[in-house]
């Protein structure tokens, strides 16, 4: 398989935040919005660089949005920022008339994403929101998985005309994706080929899906990783490609098993290619307090995790 | 414009408005009756609109509406009153009216931009949302440096909404001063009274603790204290402060069975109350029915 390794860990908000400083200083269009989680959301540099360019919206989520809907009339790119949990399902109505069914060219861009929030909680470790999100209408999904393609990600985010759903998280996590990477929505990204199982994973799970790989390879199993960083729209035609070949398939997300990457991924299967499918993923359950890799390993979404389901999967294979 | 003119436009806006909802027997005639004449001068009079023509000979719609004065309707509900002042106005063939909330219309029962019906700039009807959609436009309005105002009308029942107060505190503080907001105090909403069902207590109290620069209207189906009103508003802009105009009307203005009770939020006239209302709304001008 191809080997990946990592000299420094970053958080992807980080990612996120060197991605706005970029568009600061190129793109004078862009706007920031921020709901009392500037340091949260590393946007420091781009708020100092353009000041008259940022909106504090304070503890405001649900206004937030609509300043955002209004600014893109005028020709302005907001970026909403604020945690995943209050950009999402505390404003989805907000989203679903101002934003998606008004087509408007905001991207609502959230950190702290999933259980790796850690410490803070249940209350704030949303593992909804691609389910919400992916079932909007006009809405694009997007959960990068390090601290390079995050930045990429909002690069092209700036680009792409019409609502972004973008979602990163708050620890820091290995850098193995390319610096300066072009990014190109709705693409998978073949992280490493292999023939027996197909592992498709998205945001940090993408990182447990390579040390899940290597392990695999160890005992003689060849997988295949699939990094599906935009969820919708879904690049069908490389998740097809792959299961075909191998035949089975592990889906993996740090978000609940209802509605997110693997139910996508279900659904293509269940029309096109029918495969033993394993999903590495929250069930039915909320989160908790403690660290980030306390709680991958408590909830079932480390490498080790990764490897079980691969198992299995393979297993079911006829 | 003289106001006469705006006056026998309203009474055909509002005679389009119980035709609409009499076409398709369904929709909110009451408090579309209502805002008929506030509608009509702002489209017809007060604000600055691109007067350009396209080739089919309606006016030509840009969604950024760069140089030119904006309206967002917050309580989307009274689409029927929007629609027929920008089919009046020129933007699209008055015939369309007829589609109102049938199949396949571009005229939805709350308006919305997915169909593309020229002079809407977002979807309404979910109630909260507007004025947040239009303080983000005038922002927009600010950083490109268009001197343009933005116009945002709400309903009183929409004062409800939590989301109104939080645009409420921040149009004073990030100083939105293009931007002029009217909240239509009918007193109705669909379970009655607004009094009654969840009383807003003191709304010029409100908004100027919020930091707003309030004005009233004291009757806004007397064309003429409409105009004056819009007019002082617009003296009032750049100043620092967003302006809130608290504006008193009736709903169902205009057909007097449809008068003073909240019964006629959201329900249609039947064909001998149309041919009743229509009786009531005569204009003295040259324009006719769609």
């Amino acid at each position: 398989m191809t080997k990946y390794t990592f000299t420094e860990k970053k958080d992807t908000r980080s990612g996120f935040g060197a991605g706005m400083t970029e568009l600061g200083r190129t793109n004078p269009d862009v706007v920031t919005l921020c709901a009392d989680l500037v340091g949260s959301l590393k946007i420091d540099t781009f708020i100092k660089e353009n000041p008259e360019r940022f909106i504090q919206c304070g503890i405001a989520e649900a206004n937030m949005i609509g300043v955002a809907a209004g600014l893109t009339i005028g020709g302005k790119i907001p970026f909403a920022t604020t945690f995943a949990n209050f950009g999402s399902g505390r404003v989805y109505d907000q989203i679903r008339q101002s934003v998606a069914y008004s087509d408007k060219n905001v991207k609502i861009a959230v950190s702290h994403a999933g259980l790796t929030l850690g410490e803070d909680g249940a209350t704030h470790q949303i593992l909804e929101d691609l389910a919400m999100m992916r079932a909007m209408p006009n809405m694009t999904v997007i959960n990068p998985c390090d601290f390079n393609q995050t930045k990429a990600a909002t690069i092209a985010a700036a680009n792409w005309k019409g609502p972004i759903y973008l979602r990163f998280g708050r620890p820091v996590v290995p850098v193995f994706t390319a610096p300066d990477q072009v990014f190109e929505i709705g693409k998978a990204w073949m992280v490493s080929e292999g023939k027996d199982v197909t592992i498709v994973a998205t945001g940090h799970l993408v990182w447990e899906a390579i040390q899940a790989a290597e392990i695999l390879e160890a005992q003689g199993i060849s997988a295949e990783i699939l990094n599906i960083h935009t969820i919708k729209p879904l690049d069908e035609k490389a998740i097809l490609k792959s299961v075909r070949k191998t035949k089975c398939v592990v889906s993996c997300e740090e978000h609940q098993a209802n509605g997110g990457l693997g139910d996508a991924v279900a659904q293509t299967l269940a029309q096109n290619f029918l495969a033993p499918q394993e999903y590495v993923a929250v069930n039915n359950s909320f989160g908790e307090s403690g660290t980030p890799a306390q709680l991958m390993e408590k909830y079932g979404l480390s490498a080790k995790n990764i490897v079980e389901k691969a198992l299995k999967a393979i297993q079911r294979k006829q | 414009m003289q106001t006469q003119e705006l006056r026998d436009i309203a009474v055909q806006v509002r005679r389009d408005i119980v035709r609409m909802v009499h076409a398709c027997q369904s929709g909110h005639p009451g408090g579309s009756l209502g805002c008929a004449d506030l509608f009509v001068a702002l489209y017809f009079q007060q604000m600055k609109i691109n007067n350009r023509k396209g080739k089919d000979t309606y006016l030509s719609f840009n969604m950024d509406g760069k140089g030119e004065d904006l309206f967002f309707l917050s309580n989307g509900h009274i689409s029927p009153v929007f629609y027929s002042t920008l089919a009046r106005r020129g933007y699209f063939d008055v015939k369309e009216l007829a589609t109102f909330r049938k199949i396949d219309s571009r005229l939805q029962g709350h308006p919305t931009t997915h169909e593309h019906l020229p002079g809407i700039r977002v979807a309404s009807g979910s109630l909260g949302q507007g004025l947040s959609v239009a303080i983000g436009a005038a922002l927009a309005k600010r950083l490109n440096g268009d001197k343009n105002l933005v116009y945002c009308l709400m309903g009183d029942g929409e004062q409800q909404e939590g989301q109104v107060w939080e645009a409420a505190q921040a149009a004073p503080h990030h100083k939105v001063d293009n931007l002029i907001a009217v909240i239509d105090l009918n007193g109705q909403q669909i379970d009655g009274p607004t009094e009654k069902v969840m009383s807003n207590r003191d709304l010029k109290a409100k908004y100027k603790a919020f930091g707003w620069n309030v004005m009233e209207i004291k009757d806004g189906n007397d064309m003429e204290q409409v105009v004056a009103g819009l007019r002082k508003a617009k003296r009032l802009t750049g100043k620092g402060q967003p302006i809130m105009i608290l504006m008193k009307t009736e709903m169902g203005a205009g057909v007097d069975y449809m008068m003073g009770s909240h019964k006629w939020h959201g329900v249609a006239p039947n064909d001998e109350q149309l041919q009743k209302a229509l009786d009531q709304l005569v204009t003295t001008g040259t324009i006719g029915d769609y």
